[in-house]
């Protein structure tokens, strides 16, 4: 188990982590979406319509704080020394601002842009992990995220065509995913929950036994796409040893009670109490064995019954599938914890994963606050023109974030901007030409 | 009224053939038609009930096909005309000056959204290919169908996504049109279509998803631009003609109400755990125990137990006071206060600008979608058969009652079960069936409690 390291954490050590570590140029250049240029086209007022929310000692929550450029989100930051920072919605308006503007019916204060999230976390997967529970997450279990990361990643690139996604270690037990473009941000709510709707396999919920049911006589391309690249890889190679899925009376029922054959069940049942008593071979992995026995029951070729053909998919699913807290990505005004945070009981640093080789990210190895305040200390005040980061093992990260996400963006982002601004230009004229019709 | 031009030539209404309706205006532009007083009244009021029809169909769930029989019966009853040419004229009439009565709050909007949209696409299902082809020229659709040689490339996958229905694989005559996925989101939803690079490929049996969400935005639109068009001149240029007729029809509008408590409202707070037991439906008790048990419950918990609370009559106070017991002994009192009880507040519409939360509909707590961690929805739906076999004989269901009550639930006949178990725990019968979480409270405190006056 990693250790979590509860007592590591002390509030004394953010200041100089505000003070000298945190990427606040880089936040601020992608919260202003190419905005902060000098372009006759770009918004002035983007940025400073963001709402960011700060948790301060002692529980306290700060709402709609809201800035006008990156000094401002630096000073503001580095005096409240939060906990925790939190990203909201871009408004109408200013959001420091919005009592001046409620007023009746007509809602002037109201999100209009915000970036498309996922929030995956470990204490949704109980069920199928056996190594830990709750908060807690070890090597064992974490590959669960590594698929969630593969699959969604995949789709939203490949199926909804997006291109500037963000994954983040959220500090502890699971990962954020923030989707960037345009087109993302500019959502409606509606069209947030058919893509979350679209990702969900899952029916019910814990009073349900048999979690996922994939009816037809096919899989959707995007539950087939995943299973073959993903998820059949991640269960057979990985959990079903690193979980020992099937090693345990306990725990082979729990799969038996997902095939609807009684006969099939009972049969394999039958097989793997024969060879609890008997000693087992021990040269092969007894779940692996196992596995393959009732993959071979159930796909044989007398049980072609409807129910049965998706059975050994169903099974794989349910101990594989991402499971999306769906009400953070349905709406809007949902807010999410900032990159580059630190989480308040682990110390560990919000750093970016790295879609294309996220299995080799490593959780326990995510630098620590402790750590980094170590490296700077014996770094001596050597800055760097890259900031002071650059000489610690946030390095890496804050390189990442920059190269495989930031500056693909803000070249989008320009490109956006220009594009719809010659656009209005070529509006303009023509509605002047227009004008003497009216 | 405004006077505008009539919409364009491709409506082919032809006024001898009425019966059979031939296309749906789109309702771009204003009728340019002088409209008797009376007609303005009449009219608005047949299509209200057309409008009502579907949203009562729709509380009580009934199934699509349903649906579809109430739709047309009731259009055919409502907007029939002396003179048959008179009923294009009539359906779009009515329109407008319904768009007049519901774009003055949003929550009259969006029900008016959500019935025109509901009728929109029975209307469309009825049409010749023919016609509904001519609204999707007026939509710009039909050019966004998918070549051939595109077709090619990508049938495998839009053979799977057929079987995926249960529907046989498309030919090469199959149209399919390529629109951003945006457009179709109920289908993105449902994973009805193939996706691919931002695109989603609709069939063209699907296409009246496509065309109702277009519908749907334009109307929504245009009611925002008449309710700055009705404040701004329109009620007090017409002062003393249409604005009175307007105003009075608004008040006419939707079924039972339950966000205010009625009859036997008052439910104090030392009552509750009692009335709990006997007359919550399932959906309630089940929210009840597990807050007793975890001392939390989820958003969608909340909002579903606190609104239907509310709707039983417990004040803010007791609200307040109610979470607060259970929430405390888990979070504390200090975490209450800073992160829930302004939700509750919300609830009653004490905090932020909004109105009054409405209870939930049995309709709507049947196709919530609670994920993991989440005790909501309907457990008709939601449990396991064990499970739901579990909780019906806590609440004391015999067990012969129960195969009837299993025998519905396995049918998806989620209200009907609901029903069943209220006659068994009640000892009669209730021919009106349940529609709502707080229907089934107050039959049930009707019965247990004869009103003495
Ligand atoms: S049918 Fe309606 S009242 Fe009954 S449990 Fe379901 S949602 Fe609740
Ligand atoms: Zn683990």
């Amino acid at each position: 188990m990693i250790p979590q390291q509860e007592s590591e954490f002390d509030i004394g050590y953010l200041k100089p982590y505000y003070g000298k570590l945190f990427p606040y140029a880089d936040m601020f250049k992608w919260m202003s979406y190419g905005h902060d240029g000098k372009h006759p086209g770009c918004d002035q007022s983007y940025f400073g319509r963001r709402e960011f929310s700060y948790t301060l000692k002692g529980d306290f929550y700060l709402r709609f704080q809201s800035f006008n450029s990156a000094l401002e989100l630096e000073n503001s930051i580095k005096e409240k020394c939060p906990l925790k920072i939190d990203i909201g919605p871009v408004y109408t308006v200013d959001p420091a601002k919005r009592h001046a503007y409620a007023q009746g019916d007509n809602k002037v204060f109201t999100p209009v842009e915000r970036e498309l999230i996922f929030d995956i976390d470990m204490t949704d997967y109980d069920d199928v992990r056996y190594c830990c529970k709750g908060a807690d997450v070890c090597l064992d279990c974490w590959p669960l995220m590594t698929i969630a990361i593969k699959v969604i990643d995949a789709s939203l690139r490949d199926d909804f065509g997006f291109k500037h996604i963000l994954w983040v270690y959220s500090g502890r037990r699971g990962v954020h995913c923030w989707v960037c473009d345009g087109k993302a941000r500019r959502l409606t709510n509606e069209q947030r929950a058919s893509i979350a709707d679209y990702f969900r396999v899952y029916k019910g919920n814990e009073n349900s036994h048999k979690k996922v049911s994939l009816m037809g006589a096919a899989l959707h391309p995007f539950l087939a796409t995943s299973y073959t690249n993903v998820l059949k890889d991640y269960f057979e190679k990985i959990l079903l040893t690193n979980q020992n899925l099937l090693a345990t009376e306990e725990r082979y029922e729990k799969i038996l009670s997902m095939i609807p054959d009684e006969s099939i069940a009972s049969e394999l049942r039958g097989r793997w109490q024969d060879n609890n008593r008997r000693s087992s071979s021990a040269k092969e992995n007894i779940n692996v064995v196992r596995w393959e026995q009732c993959k071979q029951l159930l796909q044989s070729g007398k049980h072609k019954a409807q129910g049965l053909r998706r059975c050994v998919e169903e099974i794989v699913f349910f101990f594989t599938y991402p499971r999306l807290d769906m009400e953070v990505s349905k709406h809007m005004n949902h807010l999410l914890k900032a990159p580059f945070c630190v989480h308040p009981k682990t110390g560990r640093v919000c750093v970016p994963i790295d879609p294309n080789r996220c299995d080799e990210f490593d959780p326990t190895t995510v630098p620590t606050l402790f750590q980094l305040l170590e490296e700077l200390n014996n770094e001596g005040l050597r800055a760097d023109v890259n900031g002071e980061w650059s000489g610690t093992s946030l390095g890496s990260a804050v390189t990442l974030f920059r190269s495989s996400f930031l500056e693909p963006l803000l070249k989008a982002c320009k490109e956006e901007i220009e594009r719809s601004y010659s656009l209005k230009l070529q509006q303009s004229k023509n509605s002047i030409g227009c004008s003497s019709k009216r | 009224m405004e006077i505008v031009r009539p919409q364009s030539h491709r409506n082919l209404f032809s006024p001898n053939d009425a019966v059979s309706v031939p296309t749906i205006p789109l309702y771009r532009s204003a009728p340019p038609l002088e409209v008797r007083l009376e007609d303005f009244e009449s009219f608005a009021i047949d299509r209200l009930r057309i409008l009502k029809g579907i949203s009562d169909g729709m509380s009580r769930g009934k199934k699509p096909d349903e649906m579809e029989k109430l739709v047309k019966e009731s259009w055919k009853v409502h907007m029939r005309h002396q003179h048959a040419s008179e009923v294009l004229n009539k359906d779009i009439i009515s329109h407008f000056v319904l768009r007049l009565v519901y774009c003055r709050t949003e929550d009259l909007r969006k029900w008016f959204l959500s019935m025109e949209c509901a009728l929109f696409r029975h209307r469309f299902r009825f049409l010749t290919t023919e016609a509904q082809r001519a609204i999707m020229d007026e939509f710009d659709l039909t050019c966004k169908a998918v070549s051939n040689v595109e077709f090619e490339n990508i049938k495998e996958k839009l053979g799977q996504v057929a079987r995926s229905m249960g529907q046989p694989s498309p030919t090469v005559d199959t149209i399919f049109y390529k629109v951003p996925f945006e457009e179709v989101p109920e289908l993105v939803a449902g994973r009805k279509v193939f996706i691919s690079q931002g695109y989603a490929y609709v069939a063209m049996n699907q296409v009246v998803s496509l065309v109702a969400t277009l519908f749907r935005s334009q109307l929504s639109k245009t009611l925002i631009l008449t309710n700055r068009k009705w404040t701004a001149s329109i009620r007090d240029h017409e002062k003393h003609r249409l604005t009175p007729i307007v105003e009075a029809l608004s008040s006419s509008y939707l079924g039972p109400d339950f966000s205010q408590p009625r009859e036997y409202a008052e439910i104090s707070l030392k009552d509750i755990d009692q009335v709990a037991k006997t007359s919550f439906p399932l959906c309630m008790r089940h929210l009840f125990d597990k807050l007793k048990e975890d001392h939390h419950l989820k958003h969608g918990g909340r909002m579903q137990l606190g609104l239907f609370l509310k709707g039983v009559g417990l004040n803010l106070d007791d609200a307040l006071a109610f979470w607060r017991a259970e929430f405390s002994k888990k979070i504390g009192l200090e975490k209450f206060e800073k992160e829930y009880s302004y939700n509750i507040r919300h609830n009653y519409g004490k905090e932020g600008k909004r109105t009054d939360y409405t209870p939930y509909s049995c309709q709507k707590v049947i196709s919530s979608t609670p994920g993991a961690g989440d005790q909501h929805g309907c457990p008709y739906r939601q449990f396991s058969e064990e499970n739901l076999r579990a909780a019906l004989s806590r609440m004391g269901v015999n067990s012969r009652a129960m195969e009837d009550v299993m025998d519905k639930v396995r049918n998806r006949h989620y209200q009907l079960a609901c029903t069943l178990t209220f006659e068994a725990l009640h000892g009669v019968t209730c021919d009106a069936g349940i529609n709502h979480p707080n229907q089934y409270f107050s039959d049930s405190q009707k019965i247990l409690q004869p009103k003495v006056d």
